[in-house]
Order: C-alpha cells, then structure tokens, then sequence
C-alpha cells in the first residue's frame, strides 16, 4: 500500500509529531515499502484464527484495594521541566494562560 | 593506576575474565576483596569504554558486585535516558523491581548501557549518544537493542549485565558480541521500573559469560511483584540438571524455514556444526515445521509498532522528558506505523489481521514442541556488519529479525549460546523451549558449553 504524503501529514498529527518537509518525504517513501511488505499478510489462511493480543490468557487481574507507601509529591515532580504550587504546569486547554 | 606493576595488571584481568559464579566463589574463599573486584572493572572500563562506548554512565563508587544495566532499566537516582535524546535530564526516583532484586543479592550498578533509543533497533546505532562498536571488531556493530550490555560483557566490562528483549534485543547482541543472552518466557520476569516499547512481547533478562550465569540470574530476577499483572508465576527455581553430561534420549527439533534464503552460508555452517555436536551427545535430532514463519517480520512489525505508538504518548513533555521533536528518526517511524495501522479504516486490515497470525504462529511452536523438547537454529542470519551499512533502509535492518521475532510472538523462552564463529566473528546457537521451561532449554545450553570452548574465546582488545 502506498501513503501520500497528505496521508503521512495525518498520521502525523494523530500521533502529535511535528515532521519536517524532508521527513515527511522519506517516510512516506519508507512507511509505503514496509506497508508493501506487510501486505503479505493477505495470503495468510486466517478465516479460523482467533486473535492473539497476549500470551498469558490472563485477564481481569485483581488487587486488593490497599494504601501503600508510594512517591511523595516533591519525588512525583522531580522530572518535570514546569511545576506550579506542587501541580504540573501545562498550557492551558481552553485558553493561552 | 599508572603505578601498578605488569604483574598486577596480569591479576586484574583474570579477575575481570571470570563468570559470575566462579566470582561469588573467589569472593567466598577471599582470593580478592570485592573493593578489589570493582577496581579491576573500573580500570578496564577506563581502559576500554573510550573505545567501544559501551556505557552512557559509568557508577565508581560501588560496594557490590559489578553489574551492567540497560540504561531503558530505572535507577534511583541514577540518569537513566533509554538511549533518547528526550530523556537526557531523567532522574529516576525509584529502581526497577529487577534492580531491587539484583541489589538484594549484594550485586551493584557499575553502570548505565548503552541502547537503541527506546530498544528500537538491530544494531546499536540508535543511540542518541553515539553508537557502541563491536569488541570483537571495531568496525562492525554489536547488535542491538541491548548493544552495550552485550558489548560489556563481551569485553568484560562488567560481571554479567541486564538486557530487555522486545524482537530479539538480548539474543541477537549477544550472538553477535559472542556471550550467552537469554529471553525468559513472557510472564517470568516483572517489567515494572522498565520503560514499556510494546507491552505485550517486552520482557528483562541475563546478557551473562556463560550458561550457569544466566541460570543463576534468572533465578534472581524472576517472579511476582504485585506490580506486573502479567508476571504471576513463581520464582524460576533450578532443579537438578536432567541432563549432566549428555543428552541421550533428548529430542532437538530443526525447523527447516530457519536455514532457508537469506541465511549466510558461514553461519549456516556453524549452526550446523553445532547440531551435530548435540547429536553427538546423544540427542535424537527431528526435523519441525513452523510453517508460519515468512510472516513473522510483518506481523511483528505492525503489532510492535502499534503498541510503541501507544506507549510512547506517554511522552508528552509535561511530567518528564522534552519536547516529541527530541524523538530520533526510528522512534517516530515506529509510531508513524502504528499509528497508521490503529486509525480508522485501517485497523482491520493491520492490527486485527496481524493478531490473528500471530495465533497462528503460536501454534507452530505448540505443534512442533510436541514432537521435539527445544528448538535449535541459528539467532541471526548473519555474523556482525558493518557499521552503517543497513541504516539507509529500515526493512533490511528488520529482516535481521526474522529468527528471534517469532519467539516474542509466541512468548516462549530464547537462548543464545556461543558455537563458533564465520569470518572470524562470534555466532549463536539458538534454543527455543515451551512456555516457561527455561529450565529445559537451559540444561541443553550448559551441555553444549561444557562440551565446547567457545564460551573461553575473549576479543583481543
């Protein structure tokens, strides 16, 4: 399958990545020859395949509802390049605050 | 060090060349003092690293026993940047579940190893700090993601080293560095403190000089933490070795779709050898089938890069790490594919159609295990190239994979032991055994070591 470019542009803002004009070119070059590829998955027999999306089976893990010791506010901030009154600071939503 | 005569030096590495467990015995009959055993480490790594850049961070103050850990591992308050320019100023605030474990036995962290960015990539050289180079020959690379820690045990930079395995990051760079790696079953080891590539394949294991190591590592690093829903089987416990000397009785199935095009004739040579060797130890060798296997690259390539989109929305420069831009050029192909592959209209074609071969693949091994107790062939289907030969085209970097994908794919345990080398570069023989018998495939590996010398062949650096 090929991807234009207008197509990378979207993907590209779906996954909230800025691309430049040259990156834009090569991966729609390079994203459409591994789509390419992947097209051979077309001749797989899957009409009585079931889906595989882990390999444990495992499902509805449980645990109890305790209160454990965990990071403390200034430790959960440590790493982040803005904070405001023990918050992360982020742009704001609505408007440019 | 200047000041140390020849003689010492001599002592130093030999300190340096010996596995962990002939370490923890030294250490018990006080033949050196671990002050001793961390210098004789932090002087090769001040020899060596300059050279191969094995590590991004080295740790000197250490009372442990020296120990590498992918730098994609958390590390209180040890920098840890999963080999990303995104993560440079990353402090860690708590250690990965592994990490504690390790500490609990009295090992320490002699340093950060370098990696693919976000363990993505075959080679090493996606590292946002600059590649790591092959021991063994400094022109080629050391396989990848885990190259640094294949690199420093190869070059005994470390006793033994951490690695994450997600399509083949363990197996592959210690195949082509010429030291054991191990993949342990989907489940066996909590990821917890890891940095999540694709949830549903990663999983932590032993980069080691030899097969009891990784045995012993194992044994240490596995089991439930309460923090990995995944992880809730008991602790890898080593029972009695089935086998001491031998292999008489054993059934090591070949699967023919692993020495078809596109496998080097050298290797093929060697792997073969090594089959023959285990014959020789009196196991019955069955030709397998996994018929399933032409597909692996691309169901790997649309099911990793799905789930790499998804975890890497976590980096949205707010709570940690800079801005998305900071992302190196395989981290956003990966999530430029998976993104694509989970977006409406598409998701049927890809990721549904994907995961229902992936089943098909599953049942490969379970068809073929119940004729055969491991899977043998190689890990790669070449020895080490080039450095920057394969980095202008993704899809000849990813058909590198082809031997190791499947097994994350199915979640079944993957060895890499050293059984030669083709043109004078290391070679790994691949085991593969049933879901969560390590044990199994571990016993066939120690055989094999005991009744060879690979594992004695050190790099001249």
């Amino acid at each position: 399958m090929k991807l234009s470019k207008d197509q990378v542009k979207k993907v590209a803002k779906l996954a909230n990545l800025s691309l430049t004009q040259d990156e834009e070119d090569k991966y729609a070059e390079q994203l459409s020859a591994i789509l390419d590829y992947i097209d051979q998955l077309n001749s797989a027999k899957i009409q009585n395949a079931e889906p595989t999306f882990n390999v444990t089976d495992l499902s509805n893990v449980l645990a109890e509802d305790e209160v454990k010791p965990s990071l403390t506010q200034d430790e959960a901030l440590k790493n982040a390049p803005l904070s405001k009154n023990g918050f992360f600071e982020t742009k704001g939503v609505f408007e440019n605050e | 060090m200047d000041s140390l005569k020849p003689k010492e030096f001599l002592k130093m590495n030999d300190i340096t060349k010996l596995s962990l467990l002939d370490t923890l015995k030294a250490l018990e009959e006080n033949k050196f003092s671990k002050a001793e055993l961390n210098e004789a480490y932090l002087q090769r790594i001040k020899e060596l690293n300059p050279k191969l850049n094995a590590y991004l961070k080295v740790v000197e103050d250490l009372q442990g026993i020296p120990v590498a850990i992918k730098d994609i591992i958390c590390t209180q308050n040890i920098e840890t940047t999963a080999g990303s320019k995104i993560l440079s100023n990353f402090i860690p605030q708590y250690n990965a579940t592994v990490v504690n474990k390790l500490l609990e036995q009295g090992m320490g962290i002699i340093g950060k190893a370098n990696m693919d960015e976000f363990a993505m990539g075959s080679s090493g050289e996606n590292s946002a700090y600059g590649v790591t180079k092959n021991p063994w020959d400094l022109n080629k690379v050391p396989g990848g993601s885990s190259s640094g820690s294949a690199a420093a045990v190869a070059a005994d930079l470390c006793v033994f080293a951490l690695g994450t395995d997600t399509g083949g990051s363990i197996r592959q760079p210690a195949s082509l560095c010429g030291v054991v790696g191990l993949k342990p079953s989907y489940g066996r080891v909590s990821r917890y403190g890891a940095m999540a590539m694709a949830s549903s394949f990663d999983q932590i294991g032993p980069i080691t000089k030899t097969v009891g190591d990784a045995r012993k590592v194992l044994e240490w690093i596995s089991g439930p933490d309460g923090f990995d829903s995944n992880c809730n089987e008991d602790r890898f416990k080593s029972k009695d070795l089935r086998f001491k000397n031998d292999l008489k009785g054993f059934r090591v199935g070949v699967p023919k779709e692993y020495f078809g095009k596109g496998l080097d004739s050298g290797v093929e040579k060697v792997i073969r050898k090594a089959i023959s060797k285990l014959e020789e130890l009196g196991s019955e060798i069955i030709e397998v089938s996994l018929p399933h296997t032409q597909y692996a690259v691309a169901v790997y390539y649309v099911l990793m890069a799905s789930e790499v989109s998804s975890n890497q929305a976590r980096f949205d420069g707010i709570r940690f790490g800079s801005k998305r831009e900071d992302f190196g050029e395989e981290v956003k192909r990966r999530i430029m594919l998976g993104t694509f592959a989970l977006s409406t209209g598409y998701y049927d074609d890809y990721f549904a159609k994907a995961a229902k071969v992936r089943n098909l693949m599953k049942q490969d091994f379970e068809k073929a295990f119940e004729k055969c107790d491991v899977i043998v062939g190689p890990v790669s289907p070449t020895v080490a190239w080039n450095l920057g030969e394969k980095m202008k085209d993704p899809l000849t970097m990813y058909l590198s994979d082809i031997y190791t994908i499947s097994v994350n794919l199915a979640g079944i345990p993957g060895l890499s032991v050293p059984c030669g080398f083709s043109e004078g570069l290391p070679v790994g023989l691949q085991v593969l055994g049933k879901y969560m018998d390590e044990e199994t495939i571990l016993n066939v590996g120690e055989v094999y070591e005991q009744n060879t010398n690979w594992h004695e062949e050190k790099p001249k650096l």
